[in-house]
C-alpha cells in the first residue's frame, strides 16, 4: 500500500512540479505570473485539440506523431499565454497582479470554454472528447518496470514526461547557479536597474522567461490530461493545482530542485485523505487543506528569518521602468 | 587616420513618462479601447458562432436586460461585484494586494450560514439579524487581518499569503457543507430555513434583491467619502505612494496596514452576508464565484474611485450576461464569458500605457551628424 501511496502521489505531483518550476523561471526574472493557472489549462486544452483534430483525421494513429502534435500545439498554446503576459507587463508595464488574474480568468475560461464546445464547434459525431490512442501513448512506460517489483514501481513506473519533469528541474536549478545567462536573469529579478547599468537587456531576459516558464507550466496541464486523466477532458478537472503549483514554489523557496521533492509531498498531501482509514467525508475536506497551511506556515518562517538565500526575487511583482527614480 | 569617431546607437524609439492627460483624454483612451475590446469580442464570437456581428450584440444586450428578471439579475449582481470591489479597494489604494477577497466573502458568508442553521428557530429575529451581521463581519475582518498583521509584523508577502487564505476558506465552507448537507453526506445544504425564511434578508418593495442593491449603494457612497475626505484616507494614500514618506510624517504605518486590512475583510464578510442570506439562502464552494479575483480588476480599472467602480463593474458583468446568453443560445459551453471578460480586461489592461506613457521615435538625423 505504501508503494501504491507513493506512487500515486508522484503522478499527482508530476503537473505540480511543471506549474512550479515554469512559475519560478518566470518569478526569478521578478515577474509574478499569478496567470500560472491558467497557462496550464491552456496546456491542457491545446494539447488536447491538436490531438484531437489529428485522432479525427487519422485511422490509425503513428505514436511518434501523437506525442509530438499534442506535445507542439501544448507548447504554442502556453507560449502565446507566457507572451501576452510579458507583453502587457514588460511592454506595456502594466500591473502585473492585475494581469496575472486576467490571465487566469482568460486560460480557465478558453480550457473549459473549448473543453465543453471542441465537439460542437467541430460538428463531429463523437460524444465526448476521449483520447484513449494519444493517451496510450503518452503512457508509454519502460517495458522491464513491473519486473523489478517495489523498486520499479516507485521509480521506473511513469511515463515519459514525468522524468522530463524531473530533468527540467533539475537544468533550471543548475542553469540558475551554473551558468552565466542564470546569473544575469537572477540579476534582473533581483535589481533590474542595477542589471541594466550592466548592460544586460532586461525586457529580453524577462520574455524569455517568461515565455519559457509558461510552457513549461503548460506541459504539467498536458501531463494532467493526457497521463493523470487518460485522455479524457473533463471541465474544471485540473481544479486548482495551478495555484498549488504557486504554493509550491513558496515551498520549495524558489529552488527547482527543493521542489522535486516538494512536489511529491504536496501530491502526497492531496491525496492523503484516501490512505487514512474511518475519514469521513467532511474531515476528507479539511485534510485537503493541508499544502495551503503548509505554505503559509512556510511562507512566515521565511519571512521571520530573513535568511538572503530564501527571500523571494526582491523586485518580484514589480514592471521595471528605465526612466523611474 | 584618425581614429574613427564612436558610432552612436539612437534606438529607433523609446518611452518617456508623459505628464498628467487632461480628464477628458484619458478617458477617451479608455473608452476607445473598451470599443475596440467590444469589437474583438464581437469577432471571437463571429468566428465561433457565424453569426452576424449585430445578432450578437442584440443577442448580448438581450441577455443582459432582455426581460424585468434579467435587470433584476443584472443590477443584484453589479451589487455584489461592486461590493466585493469596495472591500478590496482601500487595501490595493495602500498597495496592499488583497486577493484573498473571495475567501474573506466565504468566512463571511459561511458565518451568516452558520447562524442561519444553528440559530434560525431558536432565536428571536431581533437578536438573529445582530448575531448574523456581527459574525459575519468579524468573520471576514479576521479573515483579513491575518495576513496584514503578517505583513505589518515581518512583511510576509501579501499577495501569496491572502491567496493562500482563499483556498483555506474553501476547504472550510467544503468541511461545514458535508457536515450540515441535507440529505446527510450529499454534500449540498440546499435552502437553508426554506419554510420558516428565518435569516433571510426582508424583500423590499417587492424585489428580493433591493435590499442587496441599496445596502451596496449606501457603501459605496460611504467608501467614496471615506478614501476622499477622512483622515484615514489619507493616511491610506500617502502609505501607498511612499512608505517612508508616510512613515517620516509620523503615520504609523503598521496599524495603517492592519486597520485597512480589517475593514476590507470586514465589507467582504458583509458581501459574504449579502450573498447567503439576500439571495442565494445557502452556501456552496462556489458562493463567491469568482468574484474576489475579478474585483481586483473592477477596482484597478476603475482607478481604485468608487464611483467609476458602479461603471466598471456594469461593464463585466453586463458582458458576462450577456456572452452566457450567446453561449445557450448556440449550444456553447458558458465559460465563453470567462474568455469576453478576460478579452475586455486585457485591452483595458493595455489601454493605461497609452494614458501614462509616450512613444517618442527618433528624431531625424539631418544635421545631427556633422
Amino acid at each position: 500500500m505504501i508503494v501504491a501511496f507513493i506512487q500515486r502521489a508522484v503522478v499527482q505531483g508530476i503537473p505540480l512540479l511543471f506549474g512550479s518550476t515554469g512559475e519560478i523561471i518566470t518569478e526569478k526574472s521578478g515577474n509574478l505570473n499569478l496567470g500560472t493557472a491558467g497557462v496550464m489549462y491552456v496546456g491542457g486544452i491545446s494539447g488536447v485539440i491538436g490531438a484531437f483534430l489529428y485522432e479525427q483525421s487519422v485511422e490509425t494513429v503513428n505514436p511518434a506523431l501523437a506525442v509530438l502534435i499534442p506535445l507542439f500545439s501544448s507548447i504554442l498554446g502556453s507560449a502565446f499565454m507566457g507572451l501576452l503576459y510579458s507583453f502587457l507587463t514588460v511592454t506595456l508595464r502594466a500591473n502585473q497582479n492585475v494581469t496575472g488574474l486576467a490571465l487566469t480568468t482568460f486560460g480557465v475560461g478558453f480550457g473549459n470554454f473549448f473543453g465543453g464546445s471542441l465537439i460542437k464547434l467541430l460538428d463531429s459525431d463523437t460524444p465526448s472528447i476521449t483520447l484513449t490512442q494519444t493517451s496510450n501513448c503518452f503512457k508509454q512506460t519502460l517495458p522491464f518496470a513491473d519486473k523489478l517489483g517495489w523498486f520499479g514501481d516507485i521509480f521506473l513506473s511513469y511515463s515519459f514526461l514525468a522524468y522530463a519533469a524531473i530533468i527540467i528541474a533539475l537544468l533550471a536549478s543548475f542553469f540558475f547557479n551554473r551558468t552565466r545567462a542564470g546569473l544575469h536573469l537572477r540579476a534582473v529579478g533581483e535589481n533590474p536597474a542595477t542589471a541594466d547599468a550592466a548592460g544586460i537587456n532586461v525586457s529580453k531576459y524577462k520574455y524569455l522567461s517568461t515565455c519559457i516558464g509558461s510552457i513549461i507550466a503548460g506541459f504539467g496541464g498536458l501531463y494532467y490530461v493526457m497521463d493523470y486523466a487518460c485522455g479524457v477532458w473533463s471541465n474544471d478537472g485540473f481544479g486548482d493545482r495551478g495555484w498549488l503549483a504557486i504554493a509550491l514554489v513558496i515551498f520549495a523557496v524558489w529552488k527547482p530542485n527543493f521542489s522535486i521533492l516538494g512536489s511529491i509531498l504536496f501530491g502526497g498531501l492531496f491525496i492523503i485523505h484516501n490512505y487514512i482509514p474511518n475519514l469521513s467525508i467532511s474531515m476528507q475536506e479539511m485534510f485537503k487543506m493541508t499544502p495551503y497551511v503548509v505554505t503559509i506556515i512556510v511562507l512566515i518562517i521565511i519571512s521571520m528569518r530573513r535568511k538572503r538565500e530564501t527571500q523571494p526575487p526582491a523586485s518580484l511583482g514589480l514592471s521595471y521602468f528605465r526612466e523611474e527614480r | 587616420m584618425s581614429i574613427k569617431e564612436k558610432q552612436i546607437h539612437e534606438p529607433l524609439f523609446h518611452i518617456a513618462k508623459r505628464d498628467a492627460l487632461p480628464f477628458w483624454l484619458s478617458w477617451l483612451i479608455r473608452i476607445l479601447s473598451v470599443v475596440a475590446a467590444l469589437i474583438a469580442c464581437a469577432a471571437v464570437t463571429v468566428v465561433l458562432t457565424g453569426e452576424n456581428p449585430i445578432n450578437v450584440y442584440a443577442t448580448m444586450i438581450d441577455g443582459a436586460i432582455g426581460t424585468e428578471r434579467r435587470i433584476w439579475s443584472l443590477f443584484q449582481n453589479i451589487a455584489m461585484l461592486l461590493c466585493v470591489s469596495l472591500a478590496v479597494t482601500p487595501a490595493f489604494k495602500m498597495k496592499f494586494w488583497n486577493i484573498g477577497a473571495e475567501g474573506q466573502v466565504l468566512v463571511g458568508g459561511l458565518a451568516t450560514a452558520a447562524c442561519m442553521i444553528l440559530f434560525g428557530d431558536k432565536l428571536s429575529p431581533v437578536i438573529l439579524y445582530p448575531l448574523m451581521i456581527v459574525t459575519s463581519i468579524l468573520a471576514g475582518a479576521i479573515w483579513g487581518f491575518i495576513p496584514a498583521f503578517f505583513k505589518a509584523k515581518w512583511n510576509t508577502n501579501e499577495t501569496l499569503f491572502t491567496l493562500m487564505m482563499n483556498y483555506i476558506a474553501i476547504q472550510i465552507v467544503s468541511f461545514f457543507t458535508y457536515k450540515w448537507s441535507v440529505p446527510k453526506g450529499s454534500g449540498q445544504i440546499g435552502v437553508i430555513n426554506a419554510s420558516t425564511q428565518a435569516g433571510w434578508l426582508p424583500n423590499i418593495g417587492g424585489s428580493p434583491y433591493l435590499i442587496n442593491i441599496l445596502i451596496v449603494a449606501v457603501l459605496t457612497i460611504g467608501m467614496y467619502i471615506y478614501l476622499k475626505y477622512n483622515k484615514h484616507g489619507y493616511e491610506i494614500s500617502v502609505v501607498g505612494e511612499s512608505e517612508n514618506t508616510a512613515r517620516y510624517v509620523g503615520i504609523n504605518v503598521k496599524k495603517v496596514i492592519m486597520r485597512t486590512m480589517l475593514l476590507s475583510g470586514a465589507i467582504c464578510g458583509i458581501a459574504g452576508l449579502l450573498l447567503v442570506s439576500g439571495t442565494d439562502h445557502t452556501i456552496t464552494r462556489n458562493t463567491a464565484a469568482g468574484r474576489g479575483f475579478t474585483a481586483i480588476m473592477v477596482s484597478w480599472l476603475a482607478k481604485f474611485n468608487p464611483i467609476y467602480m458602479v461603471l466598471t463593474s456594469f461593464l463585466i458583468v453586463f458582458l458576462q450576461k450577456g456572452a452566457i446568453e450567446i453561449s445557450t443560445i448556440y449550444g456553447l459551453n458558458d465559460s465563453f464569458s470567462e474568455i469576453i471578460t478576460g478579452i475586455i480586461i486585457f485591452f483595458i489592461i493595455g489601454s493605461e500605457f497609452f494614458v501614462n506613457y509616450t512613444v517618442k521615435f527618433r528624431e531625424s538625423k539631418k544635421g545631427a551628424n556633422k
